[in-house]
C-alpha cells in the first residue's frame, strides 16, 4: 500500500507542497487528483491504484474515504496535466470540456471494477443480501459529502441560482439513497413487519433532535451571517479610513498651513475634491491609477483638465458625452484642447470656471473650451505670437481637423475643435 | 421675464424651504440667498431629514424647495415621492430644485425622474442659485451643464428602439439647446446664438425635462447605474 503509507510524511512538508484535494477536474472527492498533483504522478496511475485496492478487498474505498474526510479541499494539488473536466472560458464561465481519453478509460474501468466487485463478493450465506443496500447507502453518503465540498467552494466562487437548485436536488438525492439503502436493510433482515414501528421511532428521534438543536442551529447561522456582514463593513470602513487619512487629512493639513495664500488653498481644495470624487464614483472594476496613460477620449479630457486645473489654479468644469478609444488624430486634438485649456485658464480664468465640453457623435469628435474672460481677437494678436495659430489651429489642420476661435455673445472666448475618428 | 428674474428683488418674492442634513450648509445658503430685501428669497423653513422635510413642506407650503439628494430616511427621492400630491396641486404647486454635492449620474437622474424641476451642484454661486430659484418658481426647468451632459448621453447611447417616439427621442433643436447648456452657455446666450427668444429656449428645456421624467425607457435608470459618470 504505497499510497496509504505516503500521506503522513507529505503533510509535514513545507506549506508549498501541502496536500489538498483538488477542486478542479475531480471525479469524486478530488482525492486522486490531489494526490497525483502532490506526488507529481499522472492522475490515472493514482486512480488505478485506488481501483486495484478497491477490487482487491475493498480497502481502496476505506483509504479513499479517509483521505476525503481528512484532507481539506483546496486549489492546490493540481496534477501535472492542467486539464480539467471543465474548461474555463476567458469570461470566467466554466463549461464542459470534451472528456479526454484517460478519464473515459478511468470511468469505464471504475464501472467494470465495481460490477466485478459486487458480483464477486461472497460473504457467505445471508450476508450477500446486504451488498446492494450497502452500496446504495455508500453512494448516498458520497453524494452528500460532495455537497459539503461544494458548500465550501461556494465561498470561492459565487454559485448561480441554477447551480444552487442543482446542489439542493443532489443533496436530496443523496439523502433519499441513504434512506432507501437503510430501508432495504431492514426489509432484508426480515424486520419488515416492524418497519412501521421503527420508522415511527426514527421520526420521533429526529423530530426530538430537531426541536432541541433547531433553535441553536438557527441562532448559529444568524450569528455567522451577522459576523460576516460586520467583517465586510469593517473592511470597507478601513478602506475609507485609509483613503481619507492618506489624502483628505493630508490636504486639510496643507490648507491650514497655507491659510494665508488663497490661491494655493483653492488649488489644494479643488484637487482634493476631484480626487475624492474620482475615488467615490469610479466605475466598478476600474482600478486605474491617475498616472496611467489615458486610453479613451473621456479619460484624456479629464486628465488634461485636471492637470491644467492644478497648474493654473482655475476651476475647469468638464462635461463629456459619449466616449471612444484614442487614435492619432484624437491625440493631436487632445493636445490642441489642452493648449486651449491653458489659454483659457491663463487669460480668461478671472471670469469664473472654464467650461470644457467633449462629445463623440458618430464619427466626429467635438471639443469646446470656453472661458468668460475679457475676450480675445485673433487678428489683433501679433504675428510672432505662435501659440494659438500653431499649437491649436495649425495642429488641428495638419491632422485633418478644424479649429475655430470665436467671441461668445455673452463675453469670453470659445475654442471649437472638430476631428474625424480614424476607425469606425 | 428672465430679465426681471435675474435681477431678483424688484417686487418679486419667493418662499423657500431648505432641506439638507448639514446644518452648516443650510446656514451658508441662508446667509447667501436669504437676505430677502436684496434677493427676494424668503427662507420659511428648514429640515434635516425626510420626515422633517415632509412635515415642514406640508405646513409652510413654499413655492420652491431646495432639496438635497442624500438625506437620512430615504434621500431626496423619498421626499419627492411623499410630496407628489403637493407637486401636482392645481393651486400653488410646490416645486423642487435639487441641490447636491454629488454629481453622480444615478443621483442626478434619480431626483429628476422623481419630479424635481432641476438640478444644480453646491458649487453654484449665490446669484446663480437665486436666479435658478426664480426660474423654478416660474415652472421652468434648470439644467446645469453636467445635467445637460448626462441627458445627452442617456438619450444618445441606446440601441434599443424607442417605446414612445415622442418621449424617447430629443428633437434636433432640443439637442442643440442642451449641447449649448453643456458648453456653459446661459439661456440668454443660447437665445442669441440660435436666433430664438429666451422664452423658446425655456420651452425647449422644459420639454426635455418632461421627456426625462416621463420617458418609458427603463434604460435611463439602468444607464445611470451602469455609467456612474462623474
Amino acid at each position: 500500500m504505497p499510497v496509504a503509507a505516503r500521506p503522513p510524511e507529505t503533510t509535514d512538508d513545507p506549506p508549498v507542497r501541502r496536500l489538498y484535494r483538488s477542486a478542479d477536474g475531480r471525479m469524486l472527492g478530488g482525492v486522486a487528483r490531489g494526490l497525483a498533483g502532490h506526488l507529481g504522478l499522472p492522475v490515472v496511475w493514482v486512480r488505478l491504484v485506488f481501483l486495484a485496492l478497491f477490487v482487491a478487498d475493498g480497502l481502496g474505498v476505506l483509504v479513499y474515504a479517509v483521505f476525503w474526510i481528512v484532507v481539506p479541499l483546496g486549489v492546490g494539488g493540481r496534477s501535472a496535466e492542467p486539464r480539467s473536466v471543465f474548461a474555463t472560458a476567458p469570461d470566467g464561465r466554466r463549461r464542459l470540456r470534451k472528456p479526454d481519453k484517460g478519464q473515459i478509460v478511468a470511468l469505464v474501468a471504475l464501472a467494470i471494477g465495481a460490477a466485478g466487485f459486487v458480483t464477486s463478493v461472497d460473504l457467505g450465506g445471508d450476508a450477500n443480501r446486504y451488498v446492494w443496500p450497502t452500496l446504495l447507502v455508500g453512494v448516498g453518503v458520497v453524494l452528500v459529502w460532495r455537497q459539503v465540498d461544494n458548500a465550501r467552494r461556494a465561498s470561492w466562487t459565487e454559485p448561480g441560482r441554477r447551480k444552487r437548485i442543482f446542489q439542493l436536488v443532489r443533496g436530496l438525492a443523496g439523502v433519499a439513497l441513504v434512506g432507501m439503502g437503510l430501508t432495504v436493510f431492514m426489509v432484508v433482515r426480515g424486520s419488515a413487519a416492524q418497519l412501521g414501528t421503527a420508522l415511527t421511532a426514527a421520526i420521533a428521534v429526529l423530530a426530538g433532535m430537531a426541536l432541541l438543536a433547531g433553535p441553536w442551529l438557527v441562532r448559529m447561522s444568524q450569528d455567522l451571517s451577522e459576523e460576516r456582514t460586520m467583517r465586510i463593513r469593517a473592511q470597507e470602513r478601513a478602506e475609507v479610513a485609509a483613503h481619507v487619512h492618506d489624502s483628505v487629512l493630508h490636504t486639510l493639513t496643507l490648507i491650514q498651513r497655507n491659510a494665508d495664500e488663497p490661491g494655493e488653498v483653492r488649488r489644494l481644495a479643488r484637487a482634493q475634491e476631484r480626487e475624492l470624487r474620482n475615488w467615490l464614483y469610479r466605475p466598478e472594476g476600474n482600478g486605474k491609477d491617475d498616472d496611467q496613460e489615458p486610453e479613451t477620449l473621456a479619460e484624456a479630457v479629464k486628465k488634461n483638465a485636471a492637470e491644467v486645473e492644478d497648474k493654473h489654479g482655475v476651476p475647469l468644469e468638464v462635461v463629456v458625452v459619449g466616449d471612444c478609444p484614442l487614435d492619432e488624430g484624437l491625440a493631436a486634438q487632445m493636445q490642441a484642447a489642452r493648449e486651449a485649456m491653458v489659454n483659457a485658464a491663463k487669460y480668461g480664468g478671472e471670469g469664473g470656471a472654464v467650461q470644457v465640453y467633449a462629445e463623440v457623435e458618430g464619427r466626429t469628435v467635438f471639443v469646446s473650451v470656453r472661458d468668460r474672460g475679457p475676450g480675445f481677437d485673433l487678428d489683433s494678436v501679433p504675428a510672432d505670437r505662435m501659440g494659438v495659430r500653431e499649437s491649436i489651429i495649425g495642429r488641428m489642420r495638419r491632422n485633418g481637423g478644424t479649429a475655430r476661435l470665436r467671441a461668445v455673445p455673452g463675453g469670453g472666448t470659445e475654442v471649437e475643435l472638430e476631428m474625424e475618428r480614424a476607425d469606425g | 421675464m428672465t430679465e426681471e428674474t435675474t435681477t431678483g428683488g424688484a417686487g418679486r418674492r419667493v418662499r423657500v424651504v431648505l432641506v439638507d442634513d448639514h446644518r452648516m450648509f443650510r446656514t451658508g445658503v441662508q446667509a447667501e440667498i436669504g437676505r430677502t430685501e436684496t434677493t427676494g428669497v424668503e427662507v420659511v423653513g428648514e429640515a434635516a431629514d425626510v420626515d422633517q422635510a415632509v412635515t415642514v413642506i406640508t405646513a409652510t407650503r413654499p413655492e420652491v424647495v431646495l432639496l438635497d439628494v442624500h438625506l437620512p430616511g430615504g434621500g431626496g427621492v423619498e421626499v419627492l415621492r411623499r410630496c407628489a400630491s403637493l407637486m401636482s396641486a392645481p393651486e400653488n404647486p410646490v416645486r423642487f430644485l435639487a441641490l447636491s454635492v454629488s454629481d453622480a449620474a444615478e443621483d442626478v437622474i434619480g431626483v429628476i425622474r422623481g419630479g424635481a424641476r432641476g438640478y444644480v451642484t453646491k458649487t453654484i454661486t449665490g446669484a446663480d442659485l437665486v436666479d435658478s430659484v426664480f426660474r423654478v418658481q416660474d415652472g421652468d426647468a434648470v439644467f446645469s451643464p453636467r445635467l445637460a451632459g448626462f441627458v445627452l448621453d442617456a438619450f444618445a447611447s441606446t440601441d434599443a428602439p424607442p417605446v414612445d417616439e415622442d418621449l424617447d427621442r430629443l428633437t434636433q433643436r432640443e439637442r442643440e439647446v442642451l449641447r449649448l447648456i453643456a458648453r456653459g452657455y446661459a439661456y440668454k446666450e443660447i437665445a442669441k446664438q440660435l436666433f430664438i427668444s429666451v422664452k423658446t429656449v425655456e420651452s425647449h428645456v422644459s420639454a426635455v425635462l418632461r421627456k426625462l421624467q416621463l420617458s418609458n425607457r427603463h434604460e435611463l435608470t439602468r444607464w445611470a447605474t451602469a455609467r456612474r459618470l462623474v
